[in-house]
C-alpha cells in the first residue's frame, strides 16, 4: 500500500515536470497553469465539502480576496511582492477566520445560503466601491513577480511555481486528511452528534476546517492575480464560487485526485467553448444538472467503485 | 426634509419589492427545504417578459399579470422536472438550481441584448402626488399598495384557507403532514408556482424603478437571501419584515454612502446570525 502511494505521488511530480517540456506553446501552457491554479482552489473548498460535509456557495471570497489585495498593495500601495503576497495571505485567512464565525452559526443548507450572502457582499463590495477597487475595470498589476532573485515572468517560470504549490497543496492536505484531525473532521461530518459526545468540539473542529479551506484559497487567489495581471469583481462573483464548488463535485468530493480532475476537466471545456461559442453560463448551468442528476458522486468515486467491483 | 420623506418613500417601496421577491423564496425554502437559488433569474426573466409585453402595448397591469403566470408554469415545470427527480439530495437540489440561475440568465442575455431596458410605468401614476405639500412620486405609492394588497392575500390564502393550511402544515412537519393525508408534492409544485409567479410578477413591478439588465439576477438574490435569514426562513411576517428592514438599509445606504451600500446589507444578517441564528420570526424547522 505504502509503495503504491509513493508510486502515485512519483507519477504526479513526474507529469508536473513533463508538461512544459511537451507542450511547448506558452498559450496552451498558460492554459494548464491556470487549471493548476483552479485545483487549489478546487483542492481548498473540498476541505469543506468533501472532508468537513459543509457546502460552500461563496469560496470565491478566499480566491477574490487575495487577488484584490495583491494586485491593490503592488499598485496603489507601491508594495514590494514579497510583502503583499504575505498580507495578502494573511488578509484572505483572517476573512476566512471572520467569515467563519458567521457562517457555523448554522449547518447544511443555512451554511450554504450564509457563505453565498457573504459572497455576494463581497462582490457588491469589489463591484461598487470604485476608489478602492476600480469597479468593474478591475486592478491592472504591470507583471508577475521576482521573488528571491527568481524571475517569475515567463510562462515556464510562472508555471513552476504554481505546479510547486499545488504539489505542496496536494501534500499538505493528504497529510491533513491522514491526520487524527482528519478523522475528527470526518467523524463531525458523518456523525456530529456522536462526536459531541464523545467530546469533541465539533465547532471548533468545523472552524479549523473553514479556515484551512480559506488559507488554500488565499494561496489559490495570490496565484490567481499574478496569473492574469488583472483582478476584477468576476473573481469574486457567485459564478466564480460555483465553478469551483462544480470542479469539486465532478471530480469528487473527499478524494485528492478528484478537484483536480474537476478542475482541468472544467478549465478544457471553459476554454474550448470561449473559443467557439460565448455561451459558457448556459453550458456551465447545464453540467451543473448534468452532474447532479447523472454522476453525483463524482468522476473519482465513480471510477474506483467500477474497478473495485470488477477486482471483487 | 424632502429628501428623507422622499427617500423614506422609496425605501417603503424598495421594501414592497423585496416581500414580493423573497416571501415566495421563503415559502419555497420553508416548505421543500432548499433556498431557490434561481429566484433571482425569475425575477429577471419577469422584468424582461414584462418589457417586451409592454412593447407589444399591452397594459401594465396585465403584462405584470401574464410575465407572472409564465414565470409561476416556468417554477412548475423546474420542480417537476428535475427537483422531484432528486428528492433526498438536497445539495444536489441547490445545485441543479443554480445551474438554471445560470442557464436563464444567458438565455436572458441572448435574447433581450446586453442593454438595460427600461420599463415605462403606466401613464396614470406617473405625474407625482402631493400630499401635505410634499411631492411624491406616484408610482412608487402603487408599488407600496401593491406589495401590502400582495401580503394580505397571501396571508389570507395561508391562514385562511384549506390550502393554506396545508402548506404550513408541511413546513412545520413535512413527515407527519404526509402521513396525516396531505399530498405534499402536489403542494411542492403549486408552492413553486406560487413563489415563482410572485417572483415574476415582482419583476415587472419593479421594472419601472429598476429596469429589467443583465445582472439583475444577481443583484436580487443577494437581497432575498438576507431578507430571509434576517426574517427567518418560511414565515411570512418575517419577509414582510425582513423586506422593510433590508429595503430601508439598501434604499438610505444607496442614497448617502453609494460606496457601502452592500457593507450595510450585510450588518443585520451580522446582528440576526449573532443574536438569533433562526432570524426574527424564524422556527427550526422539522
Amino acid at each position: 500500500m505504502t509503495g503504491r502511494v509513493w508510486l502515485g505521488w512519483a507519477l504526479v511530480i513526474l507529469a508536473l515536470v513533463a508538461i512544459p517540456v511537451v507542450i511547448s506553446s506558452s498559450f496552451y501552457l498558460g492554459i494548464v497553469t491556470h487549471a493548476l491554479i483552479l485545483a487549489i482552489l478546487a483542492l481548498s473548498l473540498n476541505v469543506l465539502i468533501g472532508h468537513a460535509g459543509m457546502t460552500s456557495l461563496g469560496h470565491a471570497v478566499y480566491l477574490g480576496i487575495p487577488a484584490y489585495a495583491v494586485a491593490w498593495l503592488s499598485t496603489q500601495a507601491g508594495w514590494g511582492p514579497i510583502q503583499s503576497i504575505i498580507v495578502a495571505m494573511v488578509l484572505g485567512t483572517a476573512t476566512s477566520a471572520f467569515f467563519g464565525i458567521l457562517a457555523l452559526r448554522a449547518s447544511g443548507l443555512g451554511f450554504l445560503m450564509i457563505t453565498l450572502a457573504l459572497g455576494q457582499v463581497m462582490w457588491g463590495i469589489a463591484y461598487r466601491w470604485v476608489d478602492l477597487t476600480g469597479g468593474d475595470n478591475g486592478i491592472r498589476l504591470d507583471h508577475r513577480p521576482v521573488l528571491l532573485g527568481f524571475d517569475f515572468t515567463g510562462a515556464v517560470p510562472f508555471y513552476g511555481l504554481v505546479a510547486t504549490a499545488l504539489v505542496v497543496a496536494l501534500f499538505c492536505l493528504w497529510q491533513l486528511d491522514r491526520s487524527p484531525y482528519g478523522a475528527c473532521l470526518r467523524g463531525t461530518r458523518d456523525q456530529p452528534r456522536r462526536m459531541r459526545m464523545l467530546g469533541h468540539d465539533v465547532w471548533r473542529i468545523r472552524y479549523l476546517a473553514f479556515i484551512t479551506s480559506g488559507f488554500w484559497g488565499s494561496v489559490a487567489g495570490v496565484l490567481y492575480c499574478y496569473d492574469y495581471t488583472y483582478v476584477s469583481p468576476q473573481a469574486l462573483s457567485l459564478p466564480q464560487s460555483a465553478e469551483a464548488l462544480l470542479m469539486v463535485v465532478l471530480g469528487g468530493a473527499g478524494t485528492l485526485a478528484g478537484p483536480v480532475l474537476g478542475a482541468i476537466i472544467i478549465t478544457v471545456i471553459k476554454t474550448v467553448v470561449s473559443s467557439y461559442v460565448d455561451r459558457w453560463y448556459s453550458l456551465l448551468g447545464l453540467t451543473f444538472i448534468v452532474v447532479v442528476m447523472l454522476m453525483p458522486r463524482g468522476i473519482v468515486p465513480g471510477v474506483r467503485a467500477w474497478v473495485g467491483g470488477r477486482r471483487a | 426634509m424632502q429628501f428623507w420623506i422622499v427617500q423614506s418613500l422609496n425605501s417603503l417601496a424598495m421594501g414592497g419589492l423585496l416581500f414580493l421577491l423573497s416571501a415566495g423564496f421563503s415559502l419555497i425554502f420553508g416548505l421543500l427545504r432548499i433556498p431557490n437559488l434561481a429566484h433571482g433569474a425569475l425575477f429577471m426573466l419577469g422584468a424582461y417578459l414584462g418589457a417586451t409585453l409592454l412593447g407589444l402595448q399591452v397594459n401594465f397591469w396585465l403584462a405584470a399579470l401574464l410575465a407572472g403566470v409564465g414565470v409561476g408554469l416556468l417554477g412548475v415545470v423546474l420542480e417537476a422536472g428535475l427537483l422531484r427527480r432528486l428528492a433526498g439530495n438536497e445539495q444536489g437540489q441547490v445545485l441543479v438550481t443554480l445551474g438554471v440561475a445560470f442557464i436563464i440568465a444567458d438565455l436572458c442575455l441572448m435574447t433581450w441584448g446586453g442593454d438595460p431596458m427600461p420599463l415605462p410605468a403606466p401613464r396614470a401614476l406617473r405625474p407625482p402626488v402631493f400630499i401635505a405639500g410634499f411631492a411624491f412620486p406616484g408610482y412608487r405609492l402603487a408599488v407600496l399598495g401593491v406589495a401590502l394588497v400582495g401580503a394580505l392575500l397571501l396571508w389570507l390564502l395561508l391562514e385562511r384557507t384549506r390550502l393554506g393550511a396545508m402548506i404550513r402544515a408541511g413546513v412545520d412537519d413535512r413527515l407527519m403532514a404526509r402521513s396525516v393525508g396531505i399530498r405534499v408534492s402536489l403542494l411542492f409544485s403549486a408552492v413553486f408556482f406560487l413563489g415563482a409567479a410572485l417572483a415574476g410578477f415582482g419583476g415587472v413591478i419593479g421594472g419601472p424603478i429598476l429596469s429589467a439588465y443583465p445582472g439583475l439576477d444577481a443583484d436580487m438574490l443577494p437581497l432575498a437571501l438576507v431578507v430571509v435569514i434576517l426574517g427567518g426562513v418560511g414565515s411570512l411576517p418575517g419577509a414582510l419584515v425582513g423586506s422593510f428592514i433590508i429595503g430601508a438599509i439598501y434604499n438610505f445606504g444607496s442614497a448617502l454612502f453609494p460606496d457601502f451600500a452592500y457593507v450595510l446589507l450585510f450588518l443585520p444578517m451580522v446582528i440576526v446570525l449573532v443574536v438569533k441564528p433562526t432570524g426574527l420570526f424564524g422556527r427550526v424547522l422539522r
